[in-house]
Formats: structure tokens, C-alpha cells, sequence
């Protein structure tokens, strides 16, 4: 647990800086989110973390659980709930949104049939509002898993999910 | 036109990822001259130079690197956390001259005595993860990179660690936290991360593009580096240009470039200029008067603004500032880390107010009343960055005034608001 | 430490060089406001109030994290640093449901302290809650996250202090809220019922849950006896709740008051604490004779005992089986009481009166029912008898002292001590001493275990024998010692014989039933009338306490015997953390 970020990486009995008490902790938790990454996304299809996961991994890196799932809480690109077999994150910030964002996501929402936060009832994909996608040269644009996609066209974007959904690509 | 390139020019051999050609190129020759000298010469030059951060900030690079102090281990991160709205230059530099990261990361190193080094990407670059630890590994083969860099008893090894998704770990205290698998609250400070940094050591977090330069200085001397641009901001810099321009992209111009300049190289504005915000969303959104404005530190400081990461979103007349005010407030409300109260109090209300106007459901008591709020964040936010809402709040409310009250008097404008 | 010398406005004040800017101004009397900052803990800088202007500085800067500097000149409220202040208190009050009349903290909440202090009249922001249900799911603690304001006290108290770390910050933003892990409620989390997170708390957010209205009942129902037990740091601590001083005895009147509100019999918990220390001096004094397994660990901390089941499982075999003094006194009202006075059980209530909160807890554990019923049906904390007290109008501070009744409350010095962290340990050494050595213990005073240390050990002669014996308080230096414990039981070696386990910082006078403020100078203050009433009594180890020694003769045989281990022992339960089926 850190104490405004003061945490001592060694040793199972050390204590903190700020003197807190000497829990056992990694000297790997520097590894911690992408531990969360690869426990979230370790098969195809599968988007979130389960409970049993989590637990896992407090247990491997000696983390309270309350605190891990506080941890997981902070950062948007992880679930603890079911999500789709994609994750669409369609960027809403001022580069996309002045390049026609809301288009696209009024055409992925009447195509899909879900609004953001929300996933379609075949659980083929979830709809995630985000910002910022570090891409705006190619404004809008969105991500789909790992892969960034810009400059499609509506009936472009139709038959990338229409094949996504069918389990292809 | 402008034809000092220095990134670009890696960015154009087309192989990022070849150790070789980027070698061929002088690659890691900056690095070859810095191990010559002793560490405090290498800070020296850096400082001489003038290379300001290249994240946001700006602060004196040799200036950061000399206040490092105490510590039986140091650290040296390089923050790959882009998340700047309108800013994508680190993106292009990690794609396309990932070694010129490495390479100054590497001298950095040297510099403060540093053994081990991080990049902090952010999750939503998994591709640039993957080609990271790939160039790490060639850069090791090839002695630029691990134990005896070079042929010298200097030795430094550098990890990539994968960001969750959160704007404010952007901020170097936040990032160290993250890194060391928290939640992306930013320290208090002081002390500083050059005295109790990662895991309470000594460690200097320098931007991507602020590293990708340092080859430069070493391998061309300060004085050429400080040549170029202007005095208080010596060097190169990657604009991101984005928005209501015929091809938006990165371009590396020499600092105190007029937004002209760039707007033209980026072919020009698409219709009717009507704004501008420059250094990204904590930024002013200026007027097309902007044009004239030098892109440098001190520059926009006198403007009212600031350079920030020099990201340049150009917004013609399609554009409705009360919109603009309503994703720029929900950008700050959505990444709050809510450590502190008046930032996670104030950029909800905020956000609260703005998406009210913008949806013709505004009360013109609103428009006092973000000024206020605004200025009890700038008085006692945690960290900078509930500091800065004011600029983009009393720009777009100073600035574009009349049209974002017309909002408050129930003008409709023509999208659907509602995301 | 050099001291430093700075002006606060225009007070020049001189402080040791590691002080606050915050702490060198309430030296120099200004009181700056607060809403995370609390003494006890550390600061950081969470709610913005206490930012100050330090001449030279840009911006204002958090007091509370700002370190003094020789010749500083520092301004706290100018008008513009009172406007913020304000600004900040309208974004949370803004935010903060409007239900003070109806809620627990109403005339002690810091939040409405500071709205009052500060004139807000006005809340021009839109208004706001979380709309959440309250969780009333655990047996001492309910949390309604619909007030809670962010200040981190409670995440810094679970986590950093107690170490059982059972909730935390989760989201982010304005959506950040204090849980437990994964969607439990409090109930299921490993959430020990300590309190030291409602001590903490500045508003209403996390409170004791209550049992008033079911004792109002009983007490207003004719056909039942209410038989009420009063725990050793209730006394030192009583009376704050009536503007009295911490560490004041108020025993007298609270023998009184009880009686006053229609308690029919008033027994004292230090009788059955006399009584935990003749069991588990002789459950010590068997375990050295069979030489394992060392160390024995008191048991009369239920927010411990709890902890111990769900994070040290292995070590269960250590701890005495002696119940807690409540337990053991709940278990007697209901047999031996009872039985001597010709009642139906039925119609017999046992309240017992505790600092604390887990006691609730503890209360409703199924090996507590060696009655064959619950043997304490409600425990009411310090604060809890307070609003009773002042709901019958009655003048606490001008009551005569009363008595209790025969039976089940005499009591000894070694008894009242067990408030104290090191009480328990002292007691048990007074008895286990003459136990063992068949001598007299002339000096009975051991005062390495006493006082607020987090950890205090010692060595004691006892007839030729070395024996160790260790003191922790708190949770988290609890969890330091139990590691130490359990990596040396590994090794098959012990550093001690005896080790005392209290949950909370500075013994049960810190419990989650006191008065708040709770602080650790009330702790110590509190502890310090604990010691004055042990060393004014006319005697002073338990094993010398008549009504014991009659209570053994007349009803229970002898010390661990059979009928003791039927009512006054008990058994520990290995607890799973959390269960998930996925």
C-alpha cells in the first residue's frame, strides 16, 4: 500500500518510507498492470478479469484484494464485468469529435443496437466511450481490441463488424 | 518551408525497427560521444544546450538531471503515456525512431547514474509494447544497450511497462505511481522524484520526445542545438497537428514557429479558421489571431497561454465553442483522479454545467459560477492538472463569449448533443 | 531537532524543524480547517482546506504537508484563501445529502462544523448524491456511503494502521468511492468490526450499528430482567460524553444512571475479567508444565480474535480458550445468575456496555450460546448509553456515585487494567506468579507493559523461570508480532511465553465504541485513570477477588475444570477471506 507513492519495492519484510507497517510485499508489483492485461486478455474473446483471477493475483503479489480491485478500479481499460468479445473504444475528444466522432457512434449504435457502456446481447461486442487515442492525425478514431481503425466509412465499419461478429479477422 | 529535421529524418530511413540502418545513420553516435565524457560533462552540455521537456511542462532538461540527489539506486523512466488530446507525436516517435528513444535514454542514464530504466506506455499503444521490448532486445545485442554499453563499464538496462488507461498518470508522479502498481494518484510534493522518486529513490522521468532529442546535442554539440529556435526554447519540435486542416500530422519545426507556419505545412485550414487550441485540452482556445503566434515557451506564456505539448487542433466555423466547452469539461471530469476535493468535486460540477449549455439547458448563473469553481481548483487542486482547467474554462468563456451564451439562451445547434 | 522560528499571521511561533505549518499554527492558537487531516494520521492533502499563504511562495500550499522554514511568514486566511474554503465546502455540501436532522453525526460532524464556522448559506451548484442503499450488512458497523466526502481516513486506518484492509478507494474522479474488495458488502469482507474506521470518520458515513431501541424495549417491557455488564475502559472514558475529562472515572454514576433508566441488575464486566485471569493464568501455568504450544495469546479482543481466524488460521492453536470477559460474565448471567434467583431464563435480557464494536459481533457467535441461548443479547457502545443517558434527561455529571449488585461484580485492580494495552498481560502476570511460585507477589506493579507503545515485551522471573512475555496494540503491529509468531513456530522455536493481543491502538480505551473524539492523547489519558483506580483499590490481583473465589466454591468447581470449560471456554474458526465461485 503506498503512502502518497512511497513504497519500498524489496524484500518480504521490509518496511515502507513512511513507516507503515511491514506487510510482505513483490518486489515485482511494477509488473502489476500488465499482469492485469494478460489475465484479462488471455485467450481470445475474453475481456475481463474474474473475481478468481483477481485473486489470484493478490495472492501472487501479496496485495490485499480490496486494494487490488481499488487499483483495477482506477484504470479504464480494465473490466470486472463481462464485456464482448471486442471492446469498441470510439475516442470522443476535441480532435475526433470536430471530425464527425458523434457520427460514428450514432451509426455503431443503431447498427449494434447498444449505447456506450453496453453490450450486445450475443455478447460480440461492448461499446466503450473513451479519449484520447494518441492518433488525432487520423481523426476520428477508435480502437477495436489492440488494433486502431480510422478513416472508415460507415458501410466500411459495417462490414469490418459484420465479420468481427462472424468470428473472423 | 523548414528544413533542419532531425527525428523526421530517422523517421524517413522507413525502418524502425532496424538496428542497423538506424546505425547507419549516425544512430547512437551521441551515445558514443557521451560515454566519452564523464557524467557531470554530459549534464553540463545538456544544461548549455537549453532542451526544454518536450512533455508539457517544459522544464530544463540538464537542470532536471542536476538536481538528482542522494540514493544508493537511481532510476531513469521515460514517460510514454501520451494522453494529451491533440497530441500524438510520441506515438510517431516510438513507431517510427524507436532508437533515438533508447539512445537518449541511455545517455541520460550515464548522466544521473542510473542502472535501470523504464518506459512507461500507455496501454492503449499495445503494438508500440510489443515493438519496445523488441528494439530493447536488438539494442542489447548490439552492445547499445545492457552490460559494458559500448565497450565502457557503463551498464544500463531498460524494461516496457504497460499503462491501464488514465490520462492523469501523464503527470510524472502520477506515472511513478502507477508504476509501481497503484492507483495513479500524484505525489505531494516536495520531495521531488529527484530525491524520493520510484520505490523512494532518486529518479529523473523525462518525456519521449525531450529523449529523442538528447541524441541530438551529443551528436551535433549544444551550441548547434541551441541555435536553432529561440533563445528561451533552443531546438527542435514535433507539432501535432490536428483537427480542420488538409493533412493533419506531425511536423518537426524549429521552436518559436508561427501557427501559420504550421498551418500551412499541414496544408492549410479546411473552410473558415474560426479557432485554435494550442498545447492540448489544458490549453486556451484561442481565436484565428493565434496564426501570429510564436510556438515557444515564453512566447505563449505571453500570449496567455501555454506551449504545453505543442499539439495544434485547428477548428473552423463547423465548430460550436459551447461544445467545445462541453468535451473539453468532461475530458477533465472523466480523467480527475479524484484524489483531492476541488478537483473531483469541481470537474464534476463543471462537467455538469457545460454539457447543460451545450444541450440548451444552461442558466446563465452557470457562466459565474465555472469561473468560480475554476478558480477555488486553481487555488488548492492537488497537482497541475487541477490547476489548469482555468485556461481552456476563461477562454472559451472570455474568448467565444457571446456565442456560448447564446447557448444559455436556448439556441439549439445542429448535432445531436447527447453522447 | 533544531527548532525553527516562523511569523503565522503575524504570531511569531518557534517549533521543532520537522513540524507542519498546520501544527506551528495551532501552537500559536489558529485553528486552520481541516477535513482529512487528523493528528493521529498521516496527512495527505486530500480535502484542500488548509491551504495557506506562505510570502514568497506562489499559489497557496497545504499546511499540513508543508514543513516549517526558519523566518517563514505565513498568512492562513486571507480573503482569498476564506473564498476558497468556501468554494470547497459548497462542492461537497453540494454533493452531500440533506438529511443532517435525521443522521447520527448531527452537532458532531466536522463537515457541519465547518459549514457553520464558514457561513455557508447558499449552494448555488446543482445538487447531488449517490443514490446508494446503506450497508448494514455487518454486525457492528454500517456504512452509508452516501455521505461519505472522500477524506481517506478510513482507507488510511484499515489499511495502513490495522492492516486488515478490507476496504478502499475504488473508481475514480467524482466516482470515487470507499468499498470493499469486489462487490461484497462489509459483512462479507474480512472486515474485523474493529470501529478504528468510525472513530476516524469526520461524518456520518460509518457509524456503530445500534441497538438503543431494542434495549429501550427491554427495558420498557415488564415481564423481562435486564442485566447489565459494564467493560473495564467504558469507565475512563463515560464521562467525556458529558464534558468530563478523559481518564475521569465515571463508574459511580454510571452504576447509577443505569439504574436510572430501568436497568434491573447492574453486574460489572472486571468481576468476570478477574475472573478470564484465574482461567487463564491456570490455562498458562498447564501449557508451561506440558511446555507447548508457546506463545499463549489472550483472547478477550474480538476485532484480534477475527483477524486471527482470517489471516493466521496456523496460529488458532495458540490462543487461550478462554472467552472474553464479556462472553464469560454473559455466559454466568444466564446459568448461575439465573438459576440463583429462580428466573426463566426467557425473560432475562443480558446487555453488556463496551467500548467497542466488535463485541457486537462477538456477541452473536454461535460458541457464545453456551446458555443454550445467546448469553449477551445486546451490546450497547460508550456512545450508544451516552444518547440514552441524555434521552432520559438525566444529569450525568450530578448523579451520586451508585453501586453495583452482589454476585458478579466485585472486582480487583488487575481487573479494571484490562482497558489499558498490557492490562490483560499485568493481571495475568500478578496471579500467574503467586500460582505458579505459591509466593507473594510484593511488587505488583510491571510497568514495561504499559502505556501507548505499539509493542512492549518483558521478562519475568517466575520462581526460577524466565518467562517472555510481549504486548501488542493495534492491529497492524498485531500482524508484525503474528508474522515474527508464525515464521519462529516454523522453526519450532518461540520467542515468548505469553503474548497480549489488543486490537486497537492503546487497548480497549481506543475501542470503536468511545467517545470521539477518539485520539490517541485520549487513549493515554483514559489509560492513565485505568492505573490510578488499579493502584487505589483495596486489592489488586484478581485471583484475590471474593466473589471469584465464591463463584468457584458455590458454582463452578475449579479453574479449567468441566463446568468452566462449558461456560467460560471457547473454540476458534478458520475463516476464508472471501469465497468467489468465479
Amino acid at each position: 500500500m503506498a503512502i502518497n507513492g512511497r513504497v519500498s519495492a524489496g524484500g518480504a519484510d521490509t518496511v515502507d518510507d513512511a513507516g507503515g507497517v511491514g506487510k510482505k510485499r513483490s518486489t515485482r508489483r511494477d509488473t502489476l498492470l500488465s499482469a492485469l492485461h494478460e489475465v484479462q486478455n488471455h485467450s481470445p474473446g475474453k475481456t475481463w478479469i474474474t473475481n478468481g483471477e483477481l485473486a489470484g493475483i493478490a495472492q501472487d503479489y501479496g496485495i490485499p484484494l480490496a486494494e487490488l480491485d481499488g487499483i483495477v478500479s482506477f484504470y479504464t481499460m480494465f473490466s470486472r464485468e463481462r464485456r464482448g468479445r471486442h471492446v469498441i473504444r470510439l475516442c470522443d475528444s476535441l480532435s475526433c469529435r470536430i471530425c464527425g466522432s458523434l457520427d460514428i457512434y450514432q451509426h455503431i449504435r443503431k447498427k449494434l443496437g447498444i449505447s456506450r457502456g453496453m453490450t450486445t446481447g450475443d455478447g460480440a461486442f461492448s461499446l466503450e466511450i473513451v479519449n484520447c487515442l494518441g492518433a488525432c492525425g487520423t481523426s476520428p478514431n477508435m480502437m477495436i481490441d489492440d488494433h486502431l481503425i480510422s478513416g472508415l466509412s460507415a458501410a466500411e465499419i459495417d462490414t469490418m463488424l459484420d465479420s468481427l461478429a462472424r468470428g473472423e479477422a | 518551408m523548414n528544413d533542419i529535421q532531425f527525428v523526421a529524418r530517422f523517421a524517413a530511413l522507413g525502418k524502425p525497427l532496424d538496428i542497423d540502418a538506424f546505425a547507419l545513420s549516425s544512430g547512437f553516435s551521441g551515445l558514443r560521444k557521451a560515454l566519452a565524457m564523464a557524467p557531470a560533462e554530459v549534464v553540463a552540455e545538456v544544461k548549455r544546450s537549453g532542451l526544454r521537456g518536450r512533455g508539457g511542462a517544459g522544464f530544463p532538461t540538464g537542470l532536471k538531471w542536476e538536481s538528482i540527489v542522494g540514493g544508493d539506486e537511481r532510476y531513469l523512466v521515460c514517460n510514454a503515456d501520451e494522453g494529451e488530446p491533440g497530441t500524438f507525436k510520441d506515438r510517431f516517435v516510438l513507431e517510427h525512431a524507436p532508437f533515438l528513444v533508447l539512445e537518449g535514454m541511455a545517455i541520460a542514464a550515464y548522466a544521473i547514474g542510473a542502472r535501470t530504466g523504464y518506459i512507461y506506455v500507455r496501454g492503449e499503444y499495445p503494438q508500440i509494447v510489443a515493438s519496445l521490448s523488441s528494439a530493447i532486445a536488438s539494442a542489447v545485442k548490439a552492445g547499445y544497450l545492457g552490460e559494458h554499453i559500448l565497450g565502457s563499464d557503463f551498464a544500463f538496462g531498460v524494461e516496457v511497462r504497460k499503462g491501464g488507461g488514465s490520462y492523469v498518470v501523464g503527470d510524472e508522479t502520477a506515472l511513478l505511481n502507477s508504476l509501481m502498481g497503484n492507483r495513479g494518484y500524484p505525489f505531494l510534493k516536495p520531495p521531488f522524484p529527484t530525491e524520493k522518486g520510484l520505490w523512494g529513490k532518486p529518479t529523473i522521468v523525462n518525456n519521449v520526445e525531450t529523449l529523442a532529442y538528447v541524441p541530438y546535442i551529443f551528436a551535433h554539440g549544444a551550441d548547434a542545438f541551441a541555435s536553432i529556435g529561440s533563445p528561451d526554447s533552443p531546438g527542435l519540435k514535433l507539432f501535432s497537428v490536428s483537427g480542420h486542416v488538409a493533412h493533419p500530422g506531425v511536423y518537426e519545426f524549429p521552436m518559436g514557429s508561427t501557427v501559420r507556419d504550421l498551418e500551412a505545412a499541414a496544408g492549410g485550414a479546411m473552410g473558415n479558421l474560426k479557432a485554435v487550441q494550442i498545447g492540448g485540452t489544458a490549453g486556451p482556445v484561442f481565436d484565428a489571431a493565434a496564426l501570429d503566434y510564436s510556438l515557444d515557451f515564453a512566447s505563449m506564456r505571453k500570449a496567455g497561454g501555454a506551449l504545453g505539448s505543442g499539439a495544434l487542433v485547428f477548428m473552423n466555423t463547423t465548430v460550436n465553442m459551447a461544445q467545445v466547452l462541453d468535451v473539453t469539461m468532461r475530458f477533465f471530469a472523466e480523467e480527475s483522479c479524484g484524489q483531492c476535493f476541488p478537483c473531483r468535486y469541481g470537474t464534476r460540477q463543471l462537467a455538469f454545467m457545460a454539457n447543460k449549455i451545450a444541450s440548451g439547458q444552461g442558466k446563465v448563473e452557470y457562466l459565474d459560477l465555472m469561473r468560480d469553481t475554476a478558480r477555488v481548483m486553481v487555488g488548492s487542486s492537488l497537482c497541475p492538472f487541477g490547476q489548469s482547467i482555468a485556461l481552456p474554462l476563461e477562454s472559451l468563456l472570455n474568448g467565444f463569449g457571446d456565442e456560448v451564451v447564446s447557448f444559455v439562451k436556448q439556441q439549439e445547434f445542429l448535432k445531436e448533443a447527447a453522447v | 531537532m533544531k527548532n525553527v522560528t516562523l511569523s503565522v499571521d503575524g504570531k511569531k511561533i518557534t517549533v521543532p524543524e520537522c513540524a507542519t505549518v498546520f501544527s506551528a499554527a495551532e501552537k500559536a492558537g489558529i485553528s486552520i480547517p481541516t477535513l482529512c487531516r487528523h493528528e493521529d494520521l498521516e496527512p495527505k492533502g486530500a480535502c484542500g482546506m488548509c491551504i495557506v499563504k506562505i510570502e514568497g511562495q506562489p499559489g497557496f500550499k497545504r499546511s499540513c504537508v508543508t514543513r516549517v522554514e526558519e523566518g517563514m511568514d505565513v498568512f492562513t486566511s486571507t480573503a482569498a484563501i476564506r473564498d476558497i474554503r468556501r468554494g470547497i465546502l459548497e462542492l461537497i455540501l453540494a454533493a452531500h445529502p440533506a438529511d443532517c436532522l435525521q443522521c447520527i453525526k448531527h452537532g458532531k460532524c466536522e463537515l457541519q462544523t465547518l459549514a457553520e464556522r464558514f457561513e455557508i448559506r447558499d449552494l448555488r451548484y446543482d445538487r447531488y448524491t449517490r443514490g446508494l442503499s446503506v450497508d448494514r450488512s455487518s454486525l457492528g458497523i454500517v456504512r452509508d456511503m452516501n455521505k461519505c466526502i472522500g477524506c481517506g481516513r478510513c482507507v488510511q486506518v484499515c489499511n495502513e494502521v490495522q492492516t486488515v484492509a478490507s476496504i478502499f478507494f475504488h473508481g475514480r474522479g467524482s466516482n470515487t468511492i470507499v468499498s470493499p474488495a469486489c462487490g461484497t458488502t462489509m459483512g462479507d469482507s474480512v472486515c474485523v468490526n474493529c470501529g478504528q474506521c468510525v472513530v476516524y470518520c469526520p461524518v456520518g458515513a460509518l457509524y456503530e450499528r445500534e441497538a438503543v431501541e431494542e434495549v429501550w424495549n427491554a427495558i420498557d417491557d415488564p415481564d423481562k430482567v435486564v442485566v447489565a455488564q459494564i467493560a473495564p475502559a467504558v469507565r475512563a472514558a463515560i464521562g467525556e460524553e458529558f464534558g468530563m475529562e478523559p481518564g475521569e472515572l465515571g463508574i459511580g454514576r454510571l452504576y447509577s444512571a443505569l439504574k436510572a433508566l430501568g436497568v434491573d441488575v447492574v453486574f460489572d464486566t472486571n468481576f468476570s475479567a478477574d475472573l478470564t485471569i484465574v482461567e487463564e493464568a491456570t490455562e498458562f501455568l498447564g501449557r508451561l508444565k506440558k511446555s507447548d504450544p508457546f506463545p499463549l495469546i489472550t483472547s478477550c479482543s474480538p476485532g484480534w480474535v477475527k483477524f486471527g481466524e482470517t489471516f493466521y488460521p496456523d496460529l488458532l492453536e495458540n490462543v487461550s480458550s478462554c472467552k472474553s470477559p464479556q462472553q464469560m460474565l454473559g455466559a454466568l448471567i444466564k446459568t448461575h445468575y439465573v438459576e440463583s434467583r429462580g428466573l426463566d431464563r426467557d425473560n432475562v435480557v443480558s446487555l453488556s456496555i463496551m467500548p467497542c464494536t466488535a463485541k457486537k459481533f462477538e456477541a452473536t457467535r454461535p460458541e457464545m450460546h453456551s446458555s443454550d441461548a445467546r448469553d449477551v443479547d445486546y451490546v450497547l457502545t460508550t456512545r450508544e448509553i451516552a444518547r440514552m443517558i441524555r434521552q432520559a434527561g438525566i444529569d450525568f455529571r450530578n448523579l451520586p456515585d451508585g453501586v453495583p449488585d452482589p454476585l458478579l461484580s466485585c472486582y480487583s485492580g488487575a481487573a479494571t487494567i484490562f482497558g489499558a494495552s498490557g492490562g490483560v498481560m499485568e493481571a495475568a502476570l500478578r496471579t500467574a506468579y503467586e500460582f505458579a511460585t505459591g509466593k507473594t507477589l510484593e511488587k505488583v506493579d510491571f510497568v514495561d507493559m504499559r502505556g501507548m507503545a505499539g509493542v512492549k515485551e518483558a521478562e519475568i522471573d517466575v520462581g526460577g523461570t524466565p518467562i517472555k512475555v510481549a504486548v501488542t496494540n493495534g492491529l497492524g503491529n498485531a500482524r508484525k508480532m503474528l508474522d515474527r509468531i508464525a515464521e519462529e513456530k516454523r522453526q519450532g522455536r518461540s520467542s515468548y511465553h505469553f503474548v497480549e493481543i489488543m486490537a486497537c491502538a492503546g487497548g480497549c480505551v481506543g475501542g470503536g465504541g468511545q467517545p470521539i473524539p477518539n485520539t490517541l492523547a485520549r487513549r493515554a489519558a483514559r489509560i492513565e485513570g485505568l492505573y490510578r483506580e488499579d493502584r487505589d483499590l483495596p486489592f489488586r490481583k484478581s485471583h484475590e477477588n471474593p466473589e471469584v473465589k465464591a463463584l468457584y466454591a458455590e458454582f463452578l468447581g475449579s479453574p479449567g475444570g468441566e463446568r468452566a470449560h462449558k461456560l467460560l471456554h471457547t473454540e476458534y474458526i478458520p475463516r476464508e477471506r472471501y469465497q468467489f465461485s468465479g
